[in-house]
């Protein structure tokens, strides 16, 4: 959280879009904060795009509000918002070389020629494209399109940078690579970044918060380690990383405790934040991810909690080894994974093992 | 099996010598020595295409269909511009059937449309001249502009405008600096294409010239004087190279209209997952 401050720098209030019969965007209520790294993270056709480009202003409310640093944004057309936003094709113009897209918004605010040429550089420097000003914009590689495309957008010196799936083109290590880039690229320059992907590890590695969209709506927001440890929603923990669920039964809440039955791991209590969502007693699902559950390799190992089960799979990725473990009372298969630290072996399929846990590793989910 | 592909191969041929045979015999009769159009060829003589410089109304003639050509080519496309700017970037209502009677000329008979107008202008009292061939000639061309402008236009990636507007340019801005240099390779072949339409249509100007002769016009006239046969013959043959030279400049262009757009769309392609 570098630069960021608890000042709201985009507060969408009650925003609603509608193409037809699609609700695109349906009744958002959301604050962005200045100088945070900000993502919209959803599977494809939650509304993500849509969303921006009501920021941006190429869409408009049905209902509901945006305001931008204070200023209504209703009546404000694109050209007048003190946003930038950076297209999923780029949008890089193809009838111009690299300088004069990266110009192309400088040119008209009565800037100076040199002035235009220095910031110019300064941007193609900041991207990592110094040297490629003359280049025509059809002989740029994908990457380095994206990179123009934040040039382009940031020697705007906007308030709000906006991304559409920015790094969704580049191939797995030029991703990877530019995500990095991009978060480093954020703390230096302290805008307020938006970013839509549909990808979770990208949201997690790069935001400081995110805002979790299905079907129009955010499901929830918060910080990365909130979303993966605290998720409010049986999808939203399965869309962030993966989650082995139990069918349990919330027996008894009370202000200090939560009393459960989760199925084959028995009766538990647990604390009152491992429910992210408050819930009546009823049924519920318990919800575990891989990392918390353990082979329980030799009989002197033991844990809080206790089952035993089949493997029925080994997939092993050289640092780690994933399990996936029938146990009785569970539907699925449990996935558990394993640090493959010195001297530890990998199980076969077939084997029978035991599998611990502890209690404030479960959640209790909708 | 065995006998189709060579039935198709004659009809092939037969086809290709009924199209082009006669037009091979322009340059022929045009080079030959003879006031006659007649086999056998004579010898070889320029006298023809000396001759045509001396006649004078073929010059007014030409000077006609030069500016008819030239106005009705720049009228059609900048109305092709507007109809196909309007009808690839926003929807109105009608937008189906008023785009379907625009394109109409090309399906409907000339000798219709050239009949219609001659009443229409006479009953309103409008003298006949280049102008009113120009009207019948822009109305007959709109069509292969709006085809030709409507492609560069659809092609055109709509984030590109957008875009335009997002970095602060405004909306007359954004047209004259991103939407027109991308769709010029198109505007160019649709003014070739129009003008080497206009330069030999013959029935409009026919029924809309008046005194005001146009170069088929005049050709058709000189026809039945057979002494004039060889030197029409060398008219035809200066026209048919120059439309050749036209048509090919405007196919380039619209390729090259169509090829500055793909660049972008395989781009969107790449990116169109999420
Ligand atoms: N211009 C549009 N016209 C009609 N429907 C649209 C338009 N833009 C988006 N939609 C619809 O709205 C929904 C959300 O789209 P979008 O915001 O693009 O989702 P995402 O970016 O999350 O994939 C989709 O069902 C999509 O088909
Ligand atoms: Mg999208």
């Amino acid at each position: 959280m570098a630069k960021s401050t608890e000042s709201p720098m985009v507060e969408i209030n009650a925003v609603s879009k509608s193409f037809g019969d699609v609700r695109a965007v349906d009744g958002v209520d959301a604050v962005i904060r200045e100088g945070e790294f900000f993502s919209l993270l959803g599977p494809s056709g939650c509304g993500k795009t849509t969303l921006l480009r009501l920021i941006s202003g190429f869409e408009h409310p049905d209902d509901g509000h945006i305001v931008i640093a204070g200023q209504n944004m209703d009546q404000v057309e694109p050209n007048h918002r003190p946003t930038n936003l950076v297209f999923q094709s780029y949008a890089i113009f193809p009838h111009l070389n690299v300088e004069e897209n990266v110009a192309y918004g400088l040119k008209r605010n009565g800037v100076s020629k040199d002035e235009i040429a220095e910031q110019v550089n300064e941007m193609l420097t900041l991207v990592d494209l110094s040297g490629y000003n003359k280049r025509p914009a059809y002989a740029l590689s994908g990457g380095q399109r994206q990179r123009v495309a934040l040039a382009r957008a940031l020697i705007m010196k906007p308030k709000v940078l906006l991304l559409d799936e920015p790094l969704s083109a580049l191939d797995r290590k030029l991703r990877e690579q530019m995500q990095i880039e991009l978060r480093g690229l954020q703390r230096t320059v302290g805008i307020t970044f938006i970013l839509v992907t549909h990808d979770q590890e990208e949201a997690l590695t790069m935001s400081d918060r995110i805002a979790v969209m299905f079907d129009g709506n955010i499901a929830q927001l918060a910080t990365p380690q909130e979303l993966y440890s605290r998720p409010k929603t049986r999808r939203i923990a399965s869309f962030i990383g993966v989650m082995n669920f139990v069918e349990g039964t919330l027996r008894k809440v009370t202000a200090k405790t939560l009393e459960v039955e989760a199925g084959p791991f028995g009766k538990v209590t647990m604390a009152p934040d491992q429910m992210p969502a408050p819930l009546e007693p009823g049924a519920v699902t318990v919800g575990i991810r891989p990392e918390m559950l353990t082979v329980l390799f030799s009989a002197k190992e033991k844990a809080e909690i206790e089952v035993t089960g089949v493997i029925t799979n080994t997939a092993y990725f050289g640092d780690m080894t994933y399990y996936s473990v029938q146990i009785d009372g569970i539907d699925e298969d449990v996935t558990v994974s394993m640090r493959n630290t010195a001297g530890r072996r990998v199980l076969a399929v077939g084997e029978e093992t035991r599998i611990g846990l502890g209690r404030e590793s479960l959640i209790i989910l909708s | 099996m065995r006998g189709a592909p060579r039935t198709f191969t004659i009809f092939v041929g037969l086809y290709l010598v009924f199209l082009y045979a006669p037009v091979l015999l322009l340059p022929i009769f045009a080079f030959n020595d003879s006031a006659i159009i007649a086999f056998p060829l004579r010898g070889f003589t320029l006298d023809w295409f000396i001759g045509l410089a001396s006649e004078t109304t073929l010059i007014v003639s030409v000077q006609n269909s030069l500016l008819v050509a030239i106005v009705a080519a720049v009228l059609s496309t900048c109305l092709g511009v507007l109809a196909s700017r309007a009808s690839a970037r926003f929807d109105y209502p009608g937008k189906k059937p008023i785009m379907s009677f625009l394109m109409l000329p090309l399906v409907l008979p000339e000798i219709i449309v050239g009949v219609s107008l001659l009443i229409v202008l006479v009953q309103l009292g409008v003298s006949l001249n280049v102008w009113t061939v120009i009207l019948g000639h822009v109305l007959i061309c709109m069509p292969f502009s709006i085809a030709i402008l409507l492609s560069a236009f659809n092609n055109m990636d709509r984030n590109l405008e957008e875009a335009s507007l997002d970095l602060g340019a405004n909306r007359r801005e954004t047209f004259f600096k991103i939407i027109l240099p991308l769709v010029m390779p198109g505007i160019i072949s649709s003014l070739l294409i129009s003008f080497t339409i206009s330069l030999d249509e013959f029935i409009i100007a026919f029924f809309l010239t008046g005194t005001d002769t146009t170069l088929p016009v005049y050709i058709w006239s000189q026809l039945r004087f057979p002494s004039k046969l060889p030197g029409v013959m060398a008219l035809g043959f200066i026209m048919l190279i120059l439309s050749l030279i036209l048509l090919t400049a405007g196919e380039y262009f619209r390729k090259k209209s169509a090829r500055l757009a793909s660049t972008e769309t395989t781009l969107n392609k790449d990116a169109d997952h999420g």
